[in-house]
């Protein structure tokens, strides 16, 4: 490239190259969705006679009322139903209880705080996957199996949240507290009027991330949701595959895998900003 | 630190704390504890009782060949899944740091694969290397290479590889981009005007300047490629072949679930417990170095 026409940004020959770069770059991200999104308007027949045509044809609307209504084990509409619900419940649950007990840790003094610190901190450290076994079984003791709360609440249990909010509240001027007081409001008070609308920003960037996390989950809705109807939208997929040497109904699928990245993507580009600043802060 | 003005009185934020400390101790705490303990135990063959064997469970995985070469499956899988996203990240966010306008164009279409989810990653690549109908496999085919994952081992292991990858650009793309960023565009025009090509500019001052987050990235992504990516191996290659892809996580999956080998399952639930535990140190030691920069 012509090191010589611009100093550090590119211009001419080399500003084409750049562009050219990365637009390859983005052209590897999107084929593999491209595909899938083809696959998902053909025929079974067009795909099973390799190579698949690599422009979209005219069954949109046939494959993918067909993968919502009928789906193949469960209806896929009910699936996305149940990823809704399992992934506001985590993000939800979350959010409230991280903002409960990061206000009790850092604006009170009580006896065990800084143990309650510490055992918070270490659920920091083990992911769900790590100890599936054991909390199956708690699962099925409490006869939480195939059930929404079974779905959330093993993974409302980590303190990521808490942390983050820890570390907000902590930026929290001294000044806004001491005037609260001076005027005579409760702690609560303070917390809704004071600390609940100055961590906005913090809720909606967190809302993006704790989403994604809920509503991509695999390995748990595997083990505990053995009734397809209680089946999530991303574990549902692998389950439309057959056993054995039956030709799984690609076009179905492929719209069921389209459909399983609409939301989440939503999400990620019509909250973009929260996103990126909330990625960022939560690995701080 | 803490706060200098506090309030008063332990009923109240004992009440806001409960909901955190039920679920976090009915759910993680006691399960946690369950690994440990259920790991020094077998079952009999019956399934009826189970028998205290102390660390036997752990002496019988390190001298399992199977566990061990589950160990360096994950090894290579997470180093080469480390290396190629990062990779392929970084080269992307050096051509979009030099473009003046532009970059947030190039940033939105490039992070919302993000959100698409590792097990759907897995189904889009399986279809596309599909040995019956993938596209990939089939033009593949036409120049003389026949591709085979179900068989071939490397195969399989390449393509859970590139699978897991490419959902992974995305985040460390924006990272390195913020990194690339953050670095005075006057110490790069200085080298510039000193007559320092761009790989020496990059060699001496970029790459230097942006070890913070590459090494960073690199705890993060290998955490991922540890914990995160079993929807991919579940979806495309089920473990095989002959194991070839079973990485540790897989492994407590399949034989504390498909197995039921307890015992075995929650032994190595402890061992990985061990290796997040050190990965995390890892992790604030470095950050912890970062903030007094």
């Amino acid at each position: 490239m012509s090191e010589h026409s611009g100093m550090v940004q590119k211009r001419g020959i080399g500003h084409w190259f750049t562009h050219l770069g990365l637009i390859i770059g983005v052209l590897f991200i999107f084929f593999p969705i491209w595909l899938a999104f083809v696959a998902s308007t053909v025929t079974q027949p067009e795909i099973v006679r390799p190579p698949m045509p690599l422009l979209p044809g005219g069954h949109f609307i046939e494959n993918y009322s067909k993968a919502l209504f009928s789906g193949v084990n469960a209806p896929v509409a009910l699936m996305m139903m149940n990823s809704l619900i399992m992934a506001l419940g985590i993000t939800i649950g979350k959010i409230i209880i991280s903002l409960m007990s990061a206000f009790a840790i850092v604006y009170f003094r009580f006896p065990g705080r800084t143990i309650f610190f510490w055992l918070i901190f270490l659920t920091l450290m083990l992911p769900v996957e790590v100890r599936i076994v054991p909390t199956y079984q708690v699962i099925a003791n409490f006869g939480m199996l195939n059930s929404y709360s079974g779905l959330i609440f093993p993974l409302i249990a980590s303190a990521t949240a808490t942390f983050l909010f820890r570390q907000f509240f902590l930026t929290v001027p001294d000044e806004l507290t001491e005037a609260a007081r001076v005027d005579g409001a409760s702690p609560m008070q303070f917390f809704w009027h004071i600390l609940l609308p100055m961590s906005r920003t913090n809720i909606a960037a967190l809302f993006v991330i704790l989403f994604i996390y809920g509503w991509n989950q695999y390995l748990w809705p595997l083990l505990i949701t053995t009734d397809p109807s209680m089946n999530t939208i991303v574990m549902g997929i692998r389950q439309m595959f057959p056993s054995g040497d039956d030709l799984a109904d690609w076009p179905v699928i492929m719209a069921t895998s389209i459909l399983a990245m609409v939301p989440p993507v939503i999400v990620v580009i019509s909250m973009q900003k929260f996103f990126i600043r909330g990625l960022i802060d939560s690995e701080k | 630190m803490e706060k200098r003005v506090i309030f008063k009185g332990w009923m109240l934020p004992a009440l806001l704390l409960m909901p955190q400390i039920v679920i976090t101790a009915i759910f993680f705490f006691y399960p946690a504890g369950q690994a440990i303990w259920q790991s020094m135990f077998v079952p009999d063959p019956f399934g009826l009782k189970t028998q205290f064997v102390g660390l036997g469970n752990f002496e019988y995985l390190l001298n399992d060949p199977y566990y061990r070469a589950s160990f360096l499956t994950t090894a290579i899988f997470s180093t080469l899944v480390t290396v190629v996203s990062m990779g392929v990240a970084l080269y992307l966010a050096i051509l979009a740091d030099r473009l003046i306008k532009g970059s947030g164009t190039y940033r939105t279409l490039l992070i919302w694969p993000y959100a698409v989810a590792p097990a759907v990653a897995g189904v889009l690549w399986m279809f596309m290397f599909n040995t019956r109908v993938g596209v990939v496999s089939w033009y593949l085919g036409l120049l003389g290479y026949d591709w085979n994952h179900v068989l071939n081992e490397a195969e399989a292991m390449g393509l859970v590889v590139a699978a897991s990858s490419w959902g992974r650009i995305s985040y460390n793309f924006l990272f390195f981009l913020a990194g690339l960023q953050a670095i005075p565009r006057s110490v790069i025009e200085a080298a510039a005007i000193d007559g320092a090509k761009f790989w020496t500019r990059f060699r001496t001052i970029v790459w230097p300047l942006l070890s913070p987050v590459t090494f960073f990235l690199m705890v993060v992504n290998v955490v991922y490629a540890f914990f995160e990516t079993f929807g991919v191996i579940h979806t495309i290659t089920s473990g095989g072949p002959q194991q070839a892809t079973t990485i540790l996580v897989y492994k407590v999956y399949s034989d504390g679930f498909v197995g039921q080998d307890l015992g075995s399952s929650a032994a190595q639930s402890v061992i990985l417990l061990f290796v997040v535990g050190v990965l995390t140190v890892i992790q604030f030691k470095f950050i912890e170095r970062r903030v007094h920069y």
